[in-house]
């Protein structure tokens, strides 16, 4: 693997990391199986796109990709928490109808930011040999603030409150706390993390496309695995640590699957490969704790 | 065994294990990329394959040759993009809209040849269609419309209305329905439209053009190609013509089609990175056209889709499926 390949693989899955802590958000900390992710990403990308395409400022538009983000995230909720529908089938259907909103907010499927500026424009200058450091170096910054951010809002009256509300809504509830509203907040907080996420994407692969969210949810959900497998604990910092670590080592894991070929793999089995890499990371501690235990006994 | 030997026994094993390397550096090396694996686009690399094998570069021999399919996942794509960035092979060639977006991203220095892109300036791999004085070329898969017409015309005199399927998330697709919209209403023709988000909603699309068209028009929508045959089985059952774009569809049972064969557009391909690896600049090559057209007709199926081809038809075919 050269250094290059590595440094995408690590801006990529910096990128995921923010995808990583929204799910982390829904699916562990509101006990919300949420798929909106697969809309809401590319919605942020979308939006993104669109602005700077526009001649709007890229921070600008990362900053509206996020409340689009917040509202999609919203509108889950709302439908679950106002309209009692069912949970995944309310984040289906903001997931379906994402497509056509995302499809209407670019007037085509495909918004093409290259040579547009970026947020990591100022930085890499006219010297576009930089763009494969600055880039991850960049991300690195705003996934830390990011997960420190959350690490804070978690500890919180109200970000405690909202751990309650998924640990156990009906003893959050018999304590007094507002728990649907608990639910609306932390899905617009989730999805505006994944928005966030497609907004910096697009202007770090040239552009948006209407497709670019497929299998958002699952990449986020693995990383979330990952993690948790790799570094379990119930302090919260170290959750949004592992979630992060988890986003870094599934894109590796893909990054190594790539570079396959030379044990006679083909570019068709990357999915397969990938799968069994991660398989394989998901099995490999609990392994090593039996051997260990295996170990202490005939001692 | 002494502290010396053993250090000697490492260097050589470094070397070694070197050497390859070495020989790869004399080597030019050709890096291919393209998002999705379907017929079409396969019948492209094949044919840059096999144009670079006939320029005396075998890949795996004379030169280094690396092929990965982005699966359908654009992250994956990216990713992808950024590993031959990080290889840096003497061209990079990027197949369909998306994986060319994601390589001309990841790089203004290493020359990056693309192939079936519709429209490589919407896209903004290029700036026009004349030499892009950056490291960007390649082929689009662009039809005249006009000739597309006269055919659906000539397959089924007197049609008036005809229906499209496609996805309305791919950017071919929509540049192809509007302007064929446009080109239509100029004849005094409509166009209908049965979007297909999705490979499965391809089917349901298709049944609900019956009884409002009179012929149907396919493109290299992935989502129509992937699933071709369970349109093929709406056209039979209601005996509607198919005319595709694409002369691999005609074999998947479509009537007839005035296309580029991908396999042409890729040997046109393959001549272009052939130009750059011995030497000119990808920049100083404008993007080009496919340029062969050829009409390839399937009788069989137009006779299961109701409609019998004029002799005249049948003897411009440059391809007739058995």
């Amino acid at each position: 693997m050269t250094l290059i390949a590595l440094m995408g693989a690590l801006e990529i899955g910096l990128i995921f990391a923010l995808v990583a802590l929204g799910v982390l958000i829904s699916f562990r900390i509101l006990d919300f199986p949420d798929l909106t992710a697969d809309g809401s990403f590319p919605l942020g990308g979308a939006v993104a796109a669109t602005l700077i395409a526009g001649g709007h400022d890229p921070w600008l538009a990362c900053g509206v990709a996020t409340l689009a983000g917040a509202a999609a995230g919203l509108t889950t909720a709302w439908l679950n928490v106002r309209l009692s529908i069912l949970q995944l089938l309310a984040s289906i259907l903001v997931m379906i109808a994402l497509y056509s909103i995302n499809l209407r907010i670019m007037g085509a499927p495909n918004m093409p930011l290259i040579g547009s500026p970026t947020v990591f424009s100022p930085l890499i200058g006219d010297n576009f040999d930089i763009a494969w450091q600055v880039q991850p170096a960049m991300l690195a910054a705003v996934i830390v603030i990011a997960k420190l951010a959350l690490d804070v809002f978690f500890a919180s009256q109200t970000g405690l409150a909202m751990r309650a509300t998924g640990a156990n809504a009906r003893m959050a509830r018999a304590q007094g706390i507002a728990t649907e509203r608990m639910v609306l907040a932390g899905m617009a907080l989730s999805n505006a993390l994944i928005a966030l996420a497609g907004a910096l994407y697009v202007q770090t692969q040239g552009g948006a496309d209407v497709s670019m969210g497929v299998g958002t949810i699952v990449v986020g959900l693995a990383a979330v695995i990952i993690g948790e497998t790799l570094l379990p604990s119930r302090t919260l910092w170290v959750i949004t640590l592992a979630t992060v670590l988890g986003a870094l080592l599934y894109r590796l894991l893909i990054a190594l699957a790539l570079n396959a070929d030379f044990i006679g793999l083909q570019a068709q089995d990357l999915n397969l490969i990938t799968a069994l890499l991660v398989g394989f990371a998901l099995v490999l501690p609990k392994l090593k704790a039996k051997m260990a235990r295996k170990a202490g006994g005939t001692r | 065994m002494s502290a010396v030997s053993r250090r000697t026994l490492l260097a050589l094993a470094v070397a070694a294990s070197l050497s390859p390397f070495a020989l790869a550096a004399e080597q030019k090396s050709v890096a291919v990329t393209a998002i999705v694996d379907h017929p079409a686009l396969d019948a492209a690399r094949k044919g840059i394959e096999d144009e670079l094998k006939a320029a005396g570069f075998e890949p795996g021999k004379q030169l280094k040759y690396q092929f990965q399919s982005a699966q359908g996942n654009p992250a994956t794509a990216a990713q992808i993009a950024r590993k031959f960035v990080g290889d840096a092979p003497d061209v990079i060639v990027a197949i369909a809209t998306p994986s060319a977006q994601a390589v001309v991203a990841a790089t203004r220095s290493i020359p990056v040849v693309f192939t079936a892109v519709t429209d490589p300036v919407a896209a903004k791999l290029v700036p026009g269609w004349s030499a892009s004085k950056t490291n960007v070329t390649g082929v689009s898969d662009k039809l005249a419309l006009a000739p597309q017409i006269d055919l659906i015309g000539k397959v089924k005199p007197g049609a008036k209305r005809v229906g499209m399927v496609y996805s309305p998330g791919e950017v071919n697709s929509v540049v192809v329905a509007k302007e064929l919209k446009a080109e239509l209403a100029k004849r005094g023709m409509s166009l209908v439209e049965a979007p297909a988000p999705r490979t499965v909603d391809v089917a349901p699309a298709a049944k609900s053009l019956i009884g409002k068209v009179d012929a149907i028009y396919t493109t290299t929508d992935n989502n129509v190609v992937s699933t071709y045959e369970s349109l093929v089985a709406v056209a039979q059952q209601a005996k509607l013509p198919l005319v595709a774009a694409d002369t691999d569809s005609v074999k998947r049972g479509a009537i007839a089609a005035l296309g580029q064969n991908y396999y042409d557009i890729g040997r046109q391909t393959g001549k272009l990175v052939v130009r750059i690896l011995k030497g000119e600049k990808a920049g100083s090559i404008a993007p080009q056209l496919g340029e062969k057209l050829s009409l390839s007709l399937n009788p069989a199926a137009a006779q299961k889709q109701g409609i019998t081809l004029s002799p005249a038809l049948l003897k411009d075919a440059k391809e007739t499926v058995k």
